[in-house]
């Protein structure tokens, strides 16, 4: 495994360093905004800063980790999932499949972890006002309810085409006492809504603060979401280690931005022995319509960071396609475009109508609903396990439930409901 | 001499004029912002994705790159009003992803053949100064830096390095378009830029009115208008030239007065 560090990071032997103190993965991420947030921006890396070496900050972080989340998320051995792949697999092969449950935390999915960080964050720095960008609506959702549970006013932006396709979760928005913007401008998805809430964000500095949704955004955003997020990976290793004794051979997660997936990833990362594979989604295929990064974009600047993107020669961003909203981005966070090039993670494509299937495989056999987000991982899993050995352990991330999901999935099968 | 300095030297404030290039008839823009009296050509690169932009504005990026402008066209049309006025400054103002997507030093080179004068990248601030900064000023295209009402002392001298042209004062803490700030907050904010820097201060966002451009005009270098003209393209699409001529030397008039009236 090719283990190289760039000459910035202080530790050359470890992965887990970055960033650099400017914000850089590499040559990735970076603060692309405008001077009105860069003040702003330095503010609360220094905050953060302080805060992560504050242990009363650390320990009312867990607090509500464990018992408003209802953290640990369990880390579930899936027989049914293993079993069938074997009885499809040569003789002797078949890698057994854990899931980690992030779909059984409060709210339905990961996004709950960051929220509760970047909230105590905007507490701290004494913000009295919560906007949020969101997809599928998950993030969304996730910070209108630790707004209702800090008392803040809370603003969500979402691209009007995904209001219509996630009407439940806006419907939970609304109860839970955030306003709902639907963004009108550029596409009308995830990205757009992500520019509208740095517009609102600029002209509201002193006031608000912005909780991004995922490992992008400028510096010290990845970071700290990253950071959120890494209890993810902090207890599935604790987990294995107590169910099988030794680390799992390999780590599936999907990745719109990448949050769940880092989450899961950084505490393995220096872990040579585990190989890590991120899920891009690829929509009608490669080749059609999709919104991986990473397999069909190159770098460039867009939300603050220097990543991958889907974007034309002129450097025009375009717009990706997924089943899954919170796939539907045409970027990726930073430290996975530093990871990919470096090649200590490999990232695959699934397709649509493979995350489909395995929706419905999921479900059947372990009576776990998986957000359409996951299913992805499960495709990319159902798509591995039977090429490893039946000794080889495979650790999926089931970043989210999908009852969110259930009329997409519906209108897909050609279903009525 | 520069095309900056020639025209910061003139004893009377510069109207700075901003139009997004590919929207409406932009040559004919163009000359009709000369010929009503604009002293400085600011030409928006349209983007897919202007996150410092209202309304206005997002919608004039939009209308261009649905008629298929690239940015070939745009150095075409600027090279092609160098030819025409040798001696406006012209000012491609954009943000980072369609100006580095081919190299910084391709983009600078472009911008050096073209006879553009300086860029504004709206977000690149002075910490990611490496990524444009060095290029443009090896080719001779001068970057222009923002400074906001959240510029503080501190960041001031930051900002400041490696900034040529003008200093573009942001007086409101937000998006193009929308609110305009009070008249005493620019004069404070001018005055303490003008300690801290020889260039001249131009000062924008929200400034829509000869009224309001006077006022301003009395303290500032420069005074930079945006969505006004891009409403007056919106409305008249690809006849807009005489109503942007008219509204330009309204503007003209007001701001080039301004300080033979407040002396
Ligand atoms: C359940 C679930 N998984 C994954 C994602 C993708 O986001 P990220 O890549 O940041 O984890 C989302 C986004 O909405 C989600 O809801």
């Amino acid at each position: 495994m090719e283990t190289t560090v760039t000459a910035s990071q202080t530790l050359p032997n470890s992965l887990r360093t970055g960033p650099d103190d400017r914000g850089h993965f590499g040559q990735f991420g970076g603060r692309y905004v405008a001077e009105t947030l860069m003040p702003l921006i330095l503010d609360l890396e220094r905050e953060y800063r302080a805060a992560r070496h504050d242990n009363e900050f650390r320990a009312e972080f867990d607090r509500l980790l464990k018992h408003y989340v209802g953290r640990p998320s369990p880390l579930w051995l899936a027989e049914r999932l293993t079993e069938h792949l074997r009885a499809s697999a040569s003789e002797g092969f078949g890698a057994k499949i854990y899931l980690k449950r992030e779909d059984l935390n409060h709210t339905g999915a990961h996004k709950i972890n960051n929220c509760i960080g970047q909230i105590l964050l905007a507490k701290r720095m004494g913000k009295s006002k919560i906007i949020a960008e969101t997809g599928a609506g998950q993030h969304g959702v996730a910070t209108a309810t630790v707004a209702a549970l800090f008392g803040l006013p809370c603003t969500i932006f979402m691209g009007a085409v995904d209001v219509a396709r996630q009407q439940p979760n806006v419907f939970r928005m609304k109860l839970l006492g955030a306003e709902v913007v639907a963004v009108e401008s550029g596409a009308k998805t995830l990205k757009d809504a992500m520019n509208e809430a740095l517009r609102h964000w600029v002209a509201n500095v002193h006031d608000t603060f912005y909780i991004i949704g995922t490992v992008a955004g400028p510096h010290p955003y990845p970071e700290l979401v990253r950071d959120f997020q890494s209890v993810i990976g902090d207890e599935a290793k604790a987990q294995i280690l107590e169910a099988e004794g030794r680390l799992p051979d390999m780590l599936i997660a999907p990745v719109g931005g990448g949050s769940n997936a880092i989450g899961l990833f950084h505490p393995f990362l220096d872990d040579e022995s585990v190989e890590i594979v991120g899920v891009e989604a690829a929509g009608e295929g490669l080749d059609g319509k999709h919104a991986a990064s990473l397999a069909g974009g190159r770098p460039g600047i867009l939300h603050g960071n220097k990543t991958y993107l889907l974007q034309d020669d002129d450097g025009q961003i375009t717009e990706a396609h997924s089943i899954s909203a919170g796939l539907d981005y045409p970027g990726i966070g930073p430290e996975h475009s530093w990871l990919h090039d470096i090649g200590r993670v490999r990232y695959e494509p699934v397709t649509d109508a493979e995350a489909l299937a395995s929706f419905q495989t999921l479900t059947k056999l372990e009576g776990i609903i998986p957000a359409l987000e996951s299913a992805h991982a499960i495709a990319a899993a159902e798509r591995i396990a039977p090429t490893l050995g039946k000794d080889k352990i495979i650790i999926v991330n089931c970043s989210g439930r999908g009852d969110k999901d259930i009329f997409t999935v519906a209108d897909a099968l050609g279903v009525k409901l | 001499m520069t095309r900056f300095a020639a025209t910061f030297a003139k004893p009377q404030t510069a109207l700075v004029a901003f139009i997004t290039a590919g929207d409406g008839d932009t040559a004919a823009n163009l000359d009709a912002l000369v010929a009503g009296g604009a002293d400085v050509i600011e030409l928006g690169m349209p983007f897919t994705d202007p996150m410092a932009d209202g309304p206005a504005i997002q919608a004039a990026n939009l209308r261009s790159l649905a008629k298929g402008t690239t940015t070939a066209d745009i150095f075409a049309m600027a090279a092609a009003f160098r030819a025409r006025h040798a001696g406006v400054p012209l000012v491609l103002m954009g943000y980072a992803n369609p100006m580095t997507v081919r190299g910084a030093d391709w983009f600078a080179g472009e911008c050096a053949k073209a006879g553009v004068d300086g860029i504004i990248c709206v977000d690149i601030p002075s910490e990611e100064d490496a990524e444009l900064g060095p290029s443009l000023r090896a080719a001779g295209v001068e970057l222009i830096r923002l400074a906001t009402p959240t510029t503080d002392p501190a960041r001031l001298p930051a900002v400041l390095s490696g900034a040529g042209g003008f200093l573009y004062y942001v007086s409101v803490a937000g998006i193009t378009g929308l609110q305009q700030a009070a008249q005493a907050s620019i004069e404070e904010a001018v005055a303490r830029l003008k300690g801290a820097t020889a260039l001249p201060v131009a000062v924008g966002f929200g400034v829509r009115t000869p009224e309001q451009a006077a006022a301003i005009a009395k303290v500032a270098d420069g005074v930079v208008v945006g969505s006004a003209f891009i409403d007056i393209i919106a409305e008249h699409g690809d006849a807009a030239a005489p109503h942007v001529e008219a509204f330009t030397r309204s503007l003209a008039d007001a701001i080039h007065g301004a300080k033979e009236i407040a002396a």
